[in-house]
């Protein structure tokens, strides 16, 4: 990189910018591991028993049960949205479809539409086709929700492997699906893995889909597990567990987050072509 | 393998690229096809490929039909101007890749990619990333990657357009040499005539999308059918004066230019016509004399070139071996060489 400003001031200035949320994520991880007297802003002991809902089922019910079913939902969503924008975003970038212009404007509207202004439609098609309050029927939804996004993605990534490169490979025998999997596929890894990591955390982070299409069946996700422990009227209510709670579902985020922080801003740097 | 081309036409969106070619390519032979940008050149050679289709016309393999057929049945082999190398495998799965695809023994695809490693001369590079290498050794591998499958023909589109000077001299023998030594029938495109000339065994010249002449590099030079090839061959390039026919010469009042035509007699007085002088026609020695005013000058080590400007406006080139220089202005008598002038009619055919 070149240095051609200094870069300490930005530094200092994203520093002081961020300090509120650092110190406010820095407290609550503390308040999880201790107890703190009432009045007093610093903990005096270090306790693990606001992390006992892991395996106390008694406290505020199973976690395990909504997190295996939300990291499904999660999954299923991006296998899905993956494998859709893989194949539906290479015919639109290299194949000549009938009605292409129609169906990349189609797309680039679905993906500026507020999808709450969707719900009533998909509310009606779920209940036609029988997916209402089914966890299948959720995840279809919130995956077509995220389809536009993810195809136009991927139809960039397309667009920036060369043609020769595509050619080459048919005139080296191999046959167009050869080709796609072989030579164009490896080449547009990166949006793939970015594609997926948004599609999970997306996935991962759903609360109102579930909640207003399934309202009455018997799955929970974690984001209505948490709503249902931060219920100050309930009897069980307790604030410091309600945060480890928050905690444990905001872990595997930044753990995915940190992981992969570069891989995630590909998606900037490769999805820009129209 | 012998290719030919028969009655080809392409059109892309109701423009006719290329209409009624025909074209027929020797068995063992490089062809260059030549021409300015536009003029269908890589057309024709993604057609022979399979990647555009024929709108009309046959494309034949020895005797074998293949317009029908698509690419992957055609066993053609290209090598595209950015090389077009597949980045995440290395030089060896490269090379390799055609022959995975047709699912040849491990033992054999091995055998077979270093013997082609080893006749472009990569064999310590099969480890590399394309990535990790120069235009040059990149272009190498991208020859055996065509080269590999043993093809009935290996089609060039502009494979020097990418590399600086001096690598481009060295593949241009590279190429030559690999041809050769394989025995391969050969396409070459390029608007580059120094290439054209020193590549291939034949040439043919094409301008919107017509096949204008297709002869050897010499007789192409020496014998040109129209104004347009004899102005495309040879660096720097031809000079031509107008003028019109009277009494069996070609004549140019103002300057009281008179060339002969000898053997083209029996031209109509004051029909427009055209001469073409090459520059090494044109200077101290010859037959017939003109007198200009050098206009301009330019040394280039061995030779030094020099621009005539005559008492009409018009202009000759000339080149001349360094040694007695010319400045810039200085007033000349110069002759041009009669016999070895071309004489076109006013539309660019020879006479
Ligand atoms: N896919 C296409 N769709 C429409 N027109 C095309 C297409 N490919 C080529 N053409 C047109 O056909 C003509 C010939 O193109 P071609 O690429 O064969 O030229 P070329 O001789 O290879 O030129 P260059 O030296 O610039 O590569 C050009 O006018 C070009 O605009
Ligand atoms: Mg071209």
């Amino acid at each position: 990189m070149t240095r051609n400003f200094a870069t300490w001031p930005i530094i200092l200035l994203l520093t002081v910018l961020s300090l509120p949320l650092f110190i406010m994520y820095l407290f609550l991880l503390v308040d999880t591991f201790s107890n703190t007297p009432p009045g007093s802003l610093l903990p005096n002991e270090f306790t693990l028993e606001h992390w006992r809902f892991l395996i106390d089922p008694t406290i505020t019910g199973d976690i395990w049960k909504p997190t295996l079913t939300t990291f499904l939902f999660a999954a299923s969503m991006m296998v899905i949205v993956v494998s859709v924008s893989a194949t539906a975003g290479y015919a639109l970038s290299r194949l000549a479809l009938p009605f292409r212009r129609f169906v990349l404007s189609g797309i680039m509207v679905m993906h500026a539409f507020p999808s709450v202004t969707l719900i009533i439609g998909v509310f009606l098609v779920l209940q036609f086709a029988g997916l209402y309050n089914s966890l299948i029927g959720v995840i279809l939804v919130k995956a077509s929700l995220m389809l536009p996004f993810g195809i136009w993605i991927m139809k960039g990534f397309y667009d920036a492997v060369p043609w020769e490169i595509e050619m080459a490979g048919v005139q080296d025998g191999a046959s167009r699906f050869t080709v796609w999997r072989r030579i164009i596929l490896p080449q547009v890894k990166p949006g793939l893995l970015s594609l997926a990591l948004f599609a999970f955390i997306d996935g991962w982070s759903e609360y109102m889909l579930p909640r207003i299409l399934a309202p009455s069946s018997d799955f929970e996700v974690l984001s209505m597990y948490l709503n249902t422990v931060s219920d100050p009227n309930s009897s069980t209510y307790n604030f410091n567990i309600f945060k480890s709670v928050g905690l444990f579902y905001t872990l595997p985020v930044l753990a995915l987050f940190v992981l992969f922080q570069n891989r995630l801003m590909n998606i900037f740097g490769g999805g820009t072509k129209g | 393998m012998q290719i030919s081309i028969r009655n080809f036409t392409k059109t892309f969106d109701a423009t006719t690229v290329i209409d009624d070619m025909n074209l027929t390519i020797r068995d063992g032979e490089m062809l260059a096809l030549l021409g300015p940008s536009g003029c269908g050149k890589s057309t024709t050679l993604f057609t022979i490929s399979g990647i555009h289709r024929m709108d009309k016309g046959q494309l034949m393999f020895g005797d074998r039909d293949v317009s029908g057929l698509p690419s992957q049945k055609r066993n053609v082999g290209v090598v595209f101007q950015n090389y077009a190398l597949y980045p995440h495998m290395n030089v060896f799965e490269n090379i390799a890749f055609p022959l995975t695809v047709r699912k040849d023994a491990k033992a054999d695809i091995d055998r077979e990619v270093r013997a082609i490693a080893a006749l472009t001369h990569i064999s310590e590079l099969l480890e590399r990333r394309p990535g990790q290498l120069s235009g040059g050794q990149q272009q190498r591998v991208a020859l055996a990657r065509a080269l590999v499958r043993k093809p009935d023909v290996l089609l060039l589109d502009e494979p020097l357009a990418n590399l600086d000077a001096k690598l481009r001299l060295e593949m241009r023998s590279e190429i030559r040499r690999i041809q050769l030594e394989t025995g391969i029938t050969a396409v070459l495109v390029t608007h580059d005539q120094v290439e054209a000339m020193s590549m291939c065994d034949r040439i043919a010249i094409m301008k919107k999308g017509e096949i204008v002449q297709i002869d050897t590099p010499a007789d192409m030079y020496s014998n040109p059918r129209t104004s347009f090839v004899a102005g495309f061959l040879g660096n720097p390039p031809i000079s031509f004066l107008s003028g019109i026919a009277m009494e069996n010469a070609f004549s140019v009042a103002p300057i009281k230019l008179r060339v002969p035509l000898v053997p083209q007699e029996g031209i109509a007085d004051g029909t427009q016509l055209k001469l073409g002088v090459r520059p090494e026609h044109f200077g101290p020695e010859g037959d017939i004399a003109v007198e200009g005013r050098i206009a301009f000058a330019e040394t280039q080590g061995r030779e030094n070139l020099y621009d005539v400007a005559l008492a009409d406006g018009s202009v000759l080139r000339s080149i001349q071996p360094a040694g007695r220089n010319w400045a810039l202005g200085d007033t000349v008598r110069w002759h041009i060489d009669s016999k070895s002038v071309f004489v076109f009619t006013d539309d660019g055919q020879r006479l």
